[in-house]
């Protein structure tokens, strides 16, 4: 069985704690780890703030759209914004790699989502906008 | 978020109570930086025992305190770190320029 969640949200970072707090709290009917739940907060603040910050520079009038889907234990996370895009995918995966080194940014944000997840992808085309795919197995068995 | 610091005759203690992501960034970067100015002290010691969540926001920042900090000769040390925020401090390497105390 499979159980979904879809929100679109304003490209607020105000936002970021509910969205984080509302994808960790849809997979706590699977009893994961609360490392795992520690985990999907940090993955899902990741990707909305690229989003925030980089696809949409701020532009709070955007939406971000995030899906959260639950299959079998298994937990896949999209992020996706209508921004700006990043022209160079690999480059940008790099750790350390900003854009905006002036702010204080890190550059480690897709380097968390592939620690953090089993699996993590990026599409991305300039003008167009970013998806960010992301899965990992959250439970055992199938008790949702 | 809660930013408060406290002096100590050899060590400023800064204590962040909540979440550091981007959205609290800026409160967070201009309080700690306040008590850097002010830091006379040779320890600067980020207290996160408060601290239930950080994202990679909280690298940058603390990368950013680090180079300030060096430059004044004052040792930066980190405390009280819960799973997830060690987590994130250890995958981004802060650990081999700011020693854990305890």
């Amino acid at each position: 069985m499979k159980n979904e969640l879809n929100m679109k949200i304003s490209a607020d970072i105000a936002n970021d704690a509910f969205v984080r707090s509302t994808v960790a709290a849809f997979c706590l009917p699977l009893n994961p780890t609360i490392d795992r739940i520690e985990d999907i907060k940090t993955v899902v603040s990741e990707a909305f703030t690229n989003s925030v910050i980089h696809g949409y520079d701020g532009d709070s009038s955007k939406k971000v759209e995030i899906t959260a889907s639950l299959t079998d234990g298994e937990l896949e996370i999209i992020v996706k914004d209508e921004g700006c895009g990043i022209a160079n995918v690999q480059e940008a995966m790099q750790p350390f790699f900003t854009t905006k080194p002036e702010q204080e940014r890190s550059g480690m944000g897709f380097t968390l989502m592939s620690t953090f997840m089993d699996d993590m992808k990026v599409e991305s085309e300039v003008g167009k906008g970013t998806r960010v795919y992301m899965s990992k197995k959250i439970a055992e068995v199938n008790n949702a | 978020m809660q930013v408060k610091f406290a002096e100590y005759a050899d060590a400023i203690v800064v204590r962040l109570d909540g979440e550091l992501d981007e959205h609290t960034a800026a409160q967070v970067r201009q309080t700690v930086d306040v008590a850097i100015e002010m830091c006379r002290q040779r320890v600067f010691i980020f207290d996160f025992s408060k601290l239930s969540f950080m994202d990679s926001t909280g690298i940058g920042i603390l990368l950013g305190r680090y180079k300030k900090l060096k430059s004044k000769g004052i040792e930066p040390q980190i405390y009280g770190a819960n799973r997830q925020v060690d987590k994130i401090l250890q995958t981004a390497g802060i650990y081999s320029i700011i020693k854990k105390t305890s």
